[in-house]
């Protein structure tokens, strides 16, 4: 699904790496009947935390809600909320193809035009990777489904804010704050 | 010194202050009775673990302690899930430990395991699963400093077998270290200075406000900073069913009890107001009614330590997210310097005189029953809180008996009523009431119970017999579960479905006298008066007083579920001043 078809925020959450936290957000979103269109984990900068990215349907509920609720998760420590607008977004593809040895050529001419990477290449299929912005690995999947997918798995997305010049003077003088209301 | 993970968590036990243990032993919490020996905490040996939850939230309901309670793995935990998901509901400060299978078995599906921190991880403010003997201490001291700051709740802390009986090296955190190991958890108490100021300028300028006070008040110790403010202003407050009690009931300006059963002058000045005044409630469903329908032309200040509760409902045009004492305390020394500084308030007369003119046309009331009619529930209450000593704790399960206390209850003073609020847990009231009376064993202490919430949880008055907590249980027996009967014989045209209870069985004087209370049977009016002054006589024992009431009698007024407060259901003979509201 396109996400441009939807208004979505995306949220970085950053937690205590502790056992259960996912548990606790992904329980939080289901408890009170808001919905994650995807949800990405992985260690923080700082060792002993980890960032979460979750991309929300925001027309389930209010957005100001969903983040007051997170916020009262103990091991929630800060919560960005990034306009698409005004961040980076990336999100990683993997898919196998199939291409009999006739359209081999194409496939391999559209991954070299997104500037994605050939993986492996077997008889009848190509397994491929692509980094990138969601809307172009949506464009990228459109385009490879013609041939026929074998297999596809998206990682959802990631996000940082981006980087403007006050900002960048921001983040080298001071470290993130921590401190949060609950 | 070495000693080990059994001993270090009843010592953190005692090092939080824990005087009273609520719990029931069992094979993996095993390893810490065994130190429970030798400490000074006292334990209360249960019947069933969610008495062990429910006396805990009674205790801390009147202490202002938190509850504590320590049962063992599995169906133990299990059993807890109702009594956390109530403290959950209420914000009642309370720490749950349970014990848990071996390290080395957790996932094997192990003789009485069970995923307790994942069972319970959507009924408490926290919980945790232990994995070093070494933690215990931490995890104890984060479960008190969560449960009893910011917005009170519930925590649990699970505790495998195998690190009760490790051997470690004692240490006590600091408060810095515990603070440390919690960087996402800083609760604002101060409330926003300019927020406060322009709350206190609303409330000069508004011509009908209203004080809506909730719970929160209770839980940050506010009673006397709401007083000040309703009296330095004049402004009349209504008491939700978790704040029963903040102001007393005989003050001038209290109206008493808002919400679906509430009482005409409380639900319909909230209405009416164009400034409502929110300290610690959450605009529940249950008072508000139809949302869209709420107090509609009211401007909104909130005042909540939750700032998920901000908005959450009802918009705030105010909203202050910091402790109810301090804030309200700060409103009332900021509204001082305004009137100080020349600023005057708005006149408030045509309001004072129209609420009161409310007060006058529909006060509470119910048809008293000729001789020979069945009893009246209100007339035992009338009777029992005329009756009752000076400080009496009045504790109810849930259904129409609650909700007739609440109403015909005379509260004096803050942490004298004790319900289940937000979960509405039928069988609340003997434990409940068992742990208020373990918590302040200098009052007197009525659980007032229906046939249907007694037969839920009774066996604790087992465990009051024998640890000898004498409380008295009060039962509005109308052989019904009275509040759906209500609901069948108005909504569901009289269609009465599994309602009916039993008049024979139990017989609860035998079942009294079976549990080593004192049993007593009331049939009619005129043995009212006695058996409530021979149950105030008794105290060496537990008290239950079976008063066979009229199984029609309805609470009213009512407003029904999805209906606007303005449709308010009133007695029949209140129905022809409609008008007036």
């Amino acid at each position: 699904m396109s996400t441009d078809s939807f208004s979505h925020h995306i949220l970085s959450v950053l937690v205590q790496n502790r056992p259960g936290v996912l548990a606790r957000v992904a329980g939080l979103f289901a408890r009170r009947g808001y919905n994650i269109f995807s949800l990405a984990v992985a260690p923080a900068e700082d060792e002993g935390f980890s960032r979460i990215t979750i991309v929300v349907d925001v027309d389930s509920s209010p957005l100001e809600q969903i983040v007051k609720q997170l916020f009262k998760l103990i091991e929630v420590v800060k919560i960005s909320e990034l306009d698409p607008r005004l961040s980076v977004e990336r999100e990683l593809l993997l898919a196998t193809v199939r291409t009999t040895a006739e359209q081999r050529g194409q496939v391999v001419e559209l991954v070299n035009i997104f500037e994605g990477k050939i993986l492996a290449v077997g008889v009848e299929a190509l397994t491929v990777s692509l980094d990138g912005h969601p809307d172009k690995l949506d464009d990228f999947e459109e385009l490879i489904a013609g041939y026929g997918i074998v297999e596809l798995q998206r990682t959802g997305r990631v996000a940082l804010p981006k980087l403007d010049r006050e900002a960048r003077l921001r983040a080298v003088n001071t470290k993130p704050n921590n401190g949060k209301a609950g | 010194m070495k000693i080990t993970g059994a001993q270090a968590l009843i010592r953190s036990l005692e090092m939080e202050h824990v005087e009273t243990l609520f719990g029931l032993p069992g094979g993996c919490i095993l390893p810490a009775y065994d130190p429970l020996l030798d400490s000074s905490i006292r334990h209360i040996l249960v019947r069933h673990e969610q008495g062990a939850g429910h006396m805990a939230e009674g205790y801390a309901h009147v202490t202002g302690q938190p509850g504590v309670v320590m049962v063992t793995s599995g169906p133990a935990a299990t059993n807890m899930v109702t009594p956390l998901m109530d403290a959950y509901m209420d914000s009642i400060p309370m720490v749950c430990i349970t014990g848990q299978v071996a390290t080395t078995a957790i996932g094997t599906d192990a003789f009485q395991e069970c995923v307790t921190v994942g069972i319970t991880r959507s009924v408490t403010k926290h919980n945790e699963l232990v994995m070093t003997a070494e933690d215990i201490p931490l995890a104890i001291r984060q479960a008190f400093h969560i449960a009893t700051t910011g917005r009170p709740g519930p925590t649990l802390v699970d505790v495998p077998k195998d690190l009760l009986l490790a051997s470690v090296d004692w240490y006590w955190p600091t408060d810095q270290e515990v603070a440390d190991s919690l960087p996402g958890y800083r609760p604002t108490t101060k409330g926003h200075p300019r927020m406060i100021k322009e709350a206190a300028k609303a409330i000069l300028a508004a011509e009908r406000p209203i004080l809506y006070v909730g719970g929160g008040a209770l839980k940050a110790r506010a009673a006397e900073a709401v007083r000040e403010l309703a009296e330095l202003t004049g402004t009349h407050v209504v008491t939700t069913l978790m704040a029963r009690g903040v102001l007393p009931d005989d003050h001038p300006l209290c109206l008493g009890m808002p919400g679906m059963h509430g009482n005409a002058t409380a639900v319909t000045s909230m209405q009416r107001c164009d400034l409502l005044i929110n300290i610690g409630a959450r605009f529940d469903d249950r008072i508000t009614g139809r949302l869209s329908a709420f107090a509609p032309e009211a401007k909104v200040i909130h005042i909540d330590i939750d700032p998920a509760e901000q908005g959450k409902v009802r918009r705030p045009d105010i909203p202050i997210v910091g402790d109810a004492r301090q804030v309200t305390e700060e409103l009332v020394k900021v509204i001082r310097e305004m009137l100080h500084t020349g600023v005057t308030q708005a006149d408030t007369t045509a309001w004072k005189s129209r609420v009161s003119g409310w007060r006058e046309l529909f006060p509470l009331s119910y048809e008293p029953s000729e001789p020979g009619e069945a009893l009246k529930p209100q007339y035992c209450l009338e009777l029992l809180r005329d009756s009752a000593p000076e400080g009496t704790i009045v504790v109810s399960g849930v259904g129409q008996h609650q909700m007739w206390a609440s109403q015909y209850w005379k509260f004096t003073e803050p942490y004298t009523w004790v319900n289940s609020g937000g979960l509405g847990t039928m069988g609340f009231s003997v434990p409940a009431a068992i742990g208020a009376k373990v918590g302040r064993p200098d009052r007197t202490v009525w659980a007032v119970d229906g046939d249907g919430c007694f037969q839920m949880t009774a066996q604790e008055l087992v465990t009051a017999t024998v640890e000898r907590i004498p409380v008295k249980v009060a039962i509005l027996n109308n052989s019904y579960l009275g509040m759906v009967r209500q609901w069948q014989e108005m909504f569901y045209d009289e269609r009465y479905s599994e309602v009916y209870l039993s008049p024979e069985v139990p017989d609860f004087v035998k079942w009294a006298e079976a549990m080593g209370c004192v049993g007593i049977r009331v049939d009619s009016p005129e043995e009212v008066q006695p058996a409530i002054d021979k149950a105030n006589e008794i105290d060496d024992r537990p008290v239950v007083v079976d008063f066979r009431v009229d199984a029609r009698e309805k609470v009213f007024p009512m407003v029904p579920a999805g209906a606007s407060n303005d449709e308010l259901l009133l007695p029949a003979w209140q129905e022809s001043n409609r008008g007036s509201l």
